[in-house]
This record gives structure tokens, sequence and C-alpha cells, in this order.
């Protein structure tokens, strides 16, 4: 309910619009995309097609994510967002064992595989993370997406969102990891095929 | 401000025309393969309807919408302005003020109206505002370009853009309550003379006028659409102020200032490396690319107008009383 009423008012905040052709897949997606701003999984979220958006979670930073009533209740509740631990990783307290329950559930994930929001617009080297996820759960497509001028909207440190035009571009699936192929190689892949989807600097 | 029969005709002639213009490229769609061309043709008029449905139900709710819709573009044109131009961190906390403030309390002063407000807010205090804001922020790399960028923004998109609006306030002797027909002309006449150009360009455009700015700009394009569009607004004359032979100059300045509005607003969209605005009108572009040329023929033909009737927009809309009481608020008391 409060979905519907969300979404509309983020794309119209961030100047973007549903991705009416973005197919739908028979097994389980991971977006992959760059981070610049805390906008960035709410304006994925919002641009997607109703049937995609109900069916997706956001991987976010438990130890933001659970401070504060709004913010814990914004991330549980509206965003339905898997809350991963960033510290103190464990056996006991591994973020990845989360991912795959939600995947395992049929619910596909918005990653941000850079781990914080990048600075200077420039996409980091992703974290090894995304590697252990697609080894454990093979069956999962991963689609690359472009987020362009998110962070001139709500840079990091600010609160007052501005009303720049912002853009979101879907990539095609990536190519499944490779038998042989190492985990630099197929994190630089997945960086690469991210970045290539913006526009030219 | 009453709807005369004078502006429904007005708005008749446009539905007609573009009620040919439909016609005609499904004709002309139906007897050739598509193009591209032809794609983005059709899509133009589409665009058309909306804009012109737009554009009327705003001049239908009076003085209110009038200055919505304007505060409206604005905001979007200004959006589209910024998006294009890049803007460190160090300029967030100047945008939100730009946008926030000053934006809607301009329009606020010129909806009002309170005339000398409206002339020197935006150049004497938003241009005060918006580097005091910046250099607070401290950052200070080509802190002088990025400056001169925002209040560039700001003057064509905000205060330009705003002289629109303001033409319903102009106190012409015998011509009170009508001038919404005034607004019709000058968005008519203007918008007539980018789509003769663009037509007479496309069919015998030969010579380009600045190929490095905007290559679609022909002289032929210019003369034969201007020569039509300032024909299209001297037929109109009696939904002016103006006499026909008055009307005529004025449609010519309106071509003139609207070509060279449209040729400056290129050479800024290609120094910013992009070719088109922004992609909120289909086949358009962006907002900014349909209101170039008003950018710059609003403010001028207002100014002309008002020398011509010799109106004294000052003493009409002078400071309001509210105003002394904010700045000498012991008065209330003594």
């Amino acid at each position: 309910m409060i979905a519907a009423l969300v979404a509309p008012l983020v794309r119209l905040l961030a100047g973007v619009h549903v991705q009416q052709d973005l197919a739908i897949p028979e097994q389980v997606r991971i977006y992959i995309a760059n981070h610049s701003s805390h906008l960035d999984f709410v304006v994925i979220w919002a641009v997607l097609p109703p049937a995609l958006r109900v069916r997706c979670r956001p991987v976010a930073a438990a130890d933001y994510w659970s401070r504060g009533l709004v913010r814990k209740r914004l991330a549980t509740d509206l965003f339905r967002a898997v809350l991963v631990p960033r510290e103190d990783i464990s056996r006991q307290n591994n973020p990845l064992d989360l991912m795959i329950s939600a995947l395992g559930n049929n619910q596909d994930l918005i990653l941000f595989p850079e781990g914080t929001r990048s600075a200077d617009g420039t996409v980091h080297p992703f974290r090894p993370g995304l590697f252990h996820l697609v080894r454990r759960f093979p069956a999962a497509e991963i689609l690359p997406v472009n987020l362009e001028n998110l962070s001139r909207i709500l840079p990091k440190g600010e609160f007052l969102p501005v009303p720049i035009l912002g853009r979101v571009t879907f990539g095609s699936p990536m190519t499944p990891l490779g038998k042989d192929e190492t985990k630099a190689a197929f994190l630089e892949r997945c960086r690469k095929g991210v970045e290539a989807l913006g526009s030219p600097v | 401000m009453t709807i005369d029969r004078n502006l429904l005709i007005l708005f008749g002639g446009v539905i007609v025309a573009l009620s040919l213009a439909t016609v005609i490229t499904a004709l002309i769609r139906r007897s050739q393969t598509d193009s591209p061309v032809l794609e983005n043709l059709s899509q133009r008029v589409n665009a058309w309807w909306a804009m012109v449905a737009v554009f009327g139900v705003s001049l239908a709710l009076g003085r209110n919408g009038v200055f919505l819709f304007y505060a409206g573009l604005s905001f979007l044109a200004l959006r589209e302005f910024i998006t294009l131009t890049p803007t460190p961190r160090g300029d967030h906390r100047t945008l939100a003020w730009i946008f926030f403030a000053i934006l809607p309390v301009h329009f606020l002063f010129a909806w009002a109206p309170w005339y000398s407000m409206f002339l020197i807010f935006i150049p004497v205090y938003a241009f005060v505002l918006i580097p005091i804001r910046s250099a607070l922020a401290g950052d200070t790399r080509n802190f002088l370009e990025r400056t001169a960028k925002l209040q560039w923004g700001v003057l064509t998109c905000v205060y330009f853009l705003s002289y629109l609006p303001m033409m319903l306030y102009l106190p012409i002797e015998g011509y009170e309550g009508q001038n919404a027909k005034l607004l019709f002309f000058v968005v008519l006449v203007t918008q007539a003379s980018d789509i003769l150009q663009y037509i007479f360009g496309k069919l015998w455009g030969r010579t380009p006028i600045a190929p490095g700015v905007s290559p679609g700009k022909t002289r032929e394009g210019l003369i034969y659409g201007g020569l039509a569009a300032a024909g299209v607004g001297t037929a109109l004359w009696w939904a002016t102020p103006f006499p026909p032979l008055p009307a005529a100059g004025m449609s010519l300045l309106l071509v003139l200032v609207g070509f060279l509005g449209g040729l400056v607003m290129s050479a800024v969209k290609r120094s910013l490396n992009a070719k088109d605005w922004g992609r909120g009108i289909p086949g358009h572009g962006g907002v900014l690319d349909r209101l170039d040329s008003l950018l710059f023929s609003a403010p001028v033909f207002f100014h002309v107008t008002g020398y011509y009737f010799a109106t004294d927009m000052y003493a009409t809309y002078a400071q309001p009383a509210w105003f002394e009481l904010i700045l000498q608020p012991w008065k209330l008391i003594w």
C-alpha cells in the first residue's frame, strides 16, 4: 500500500521512469549496482515494475539501518531489506547465509558490491562477497545496474535531496561464473559490466 | 481574467492547425516507409497536443493557474539545466537554496505582484546569496565558473521565464482583462517561428548560419520560416493591443530574438557536451529544448510592449503595505 505511494514519489524526485521492458526471469536475480548515495537502493526499488518490486530485497548494512526507530522501520517494513552485519563476521554471524536464504525463498537481491558509497563517482573494486555468493548459489542471474547522478541528488552526509535528474540503466545478464575463472577476474568483470553502462566521462 | 471570445478563436485556430498536422503526418507515414525522421515527426505532433492541452488548462484556471504552471515549468527547466551542469558537492546547499527558496520566492513576488521586487529579486538578492552560500561551503575549485553557471541557470530558467506570466499584468489602456491573449500571442508566434523555421529549413535549407552551434539552423529556414511566423503574428493583430503594422513589428521582434535565444541556448548546450537538454518531452528532448527561444523573446517583448504603451508598472504594482510592516514592526505598536 505505502509502497504504491512512495515509489512514484521517489521516481518524481529522482527524475527516473519505471523500466517497463525489464524481463521477468524464471530464476532468482541479483542486481549489482554502483553505490554513491543512500538513495541508490530506493531508486532501483522504485523503478522496478511492480511484479519485480515485490520480490526484490536490498542488501543493506545492519549497523547503519538498525539504528533509530524510523530507519529500522523503513528498512524492514517498507523495503524489506536483508540487513547484514559488516563487523564481527563469524560462522554464526555470516552475511552470506542471510542472502542465500533470501535467494532460496525466491527473493531477488539488490547488492552494492563496492561495500560502501563511493565519493568520487568512479566504480570502486568489488568486495569478494559477490564471488562467494555466486559460487554458493550459481542458479541466480546477475544483472548489472548503473546509477548516475544520485550522489548529486543526495550526497554523502547531506539530508536534503536536491531535484536533479538521475538515471538508472539496466544491462543484460552477466555470463555466469566460469569454471576456471578466478575470484579477481570475476569481480573485475562484474565491476566493468556495471561501469560500462554509465555515460562516458 | 475572463475567457473572451477572441481567446477561444485563437485556441480553435491552434487546434485546427494541430489536427491538420496530425492528418498530414498520418498520410505521409502511410505513403512512405518508416524512418526515424517520420517517427520523430509523429512523436513531436503528439507531444504538441499534450503541451497545448496543459497550456490551455493553465490559462483557463486564470491568474493563479498561469503562475503555478510557469513556476512548474521553471522548476523543470532549471532541473534540466543543473543536471547537465556539473556541480560538485560544495554546491549542494546552494542548489537547495536555489530550488526551494529562490525559485518559489521569486514567483511569489511575481504573482503578488510587486513589480520592483520582481525585477531585482534575482539580479540583486539571489545573485548575492548564491556565491555567499557556495563560499561558506568552502570549495574554491573553479569557484567563478561554478557561480557563473548557477547564476546563468537561475537567470534564464527562472527570471527570464517568469516574464511570460507577467504579461498578464501589463496595464494597457483599453486592453484590461484581455492580457491572456497577449501571453498566447507571444507563445504562439515564438513557437510557430520555431516550427516553421524547422519545416522550411528541412525543405529548402542550404546555408547553415552557425554550423558549429546548431547545424539545423539555416539562413533559408530563418528567412522563410521567420517571415511566415511574422505573417501569422500580423494576421492575429486583432487579438493583441497593437494595430496591424506594430503587430507585424512585434512579431518580427519575437522571431528574431527567439531565433537568437535558441542559438545561444544551443551554444550553452554544446558547451555542456549535450545534444538535448533532457528526455522529458518525447520527440522534442527536454523542456528546455522547447522553451529555449521563449527565454529570450519573453523579457524583450514584455519591456518593448511596456515602452510602446508607456505603461507604469512601478506605480500600478508598488510595494505592498505589509512589507513596510515587516521592515518597521514597531509601527504596529506605536
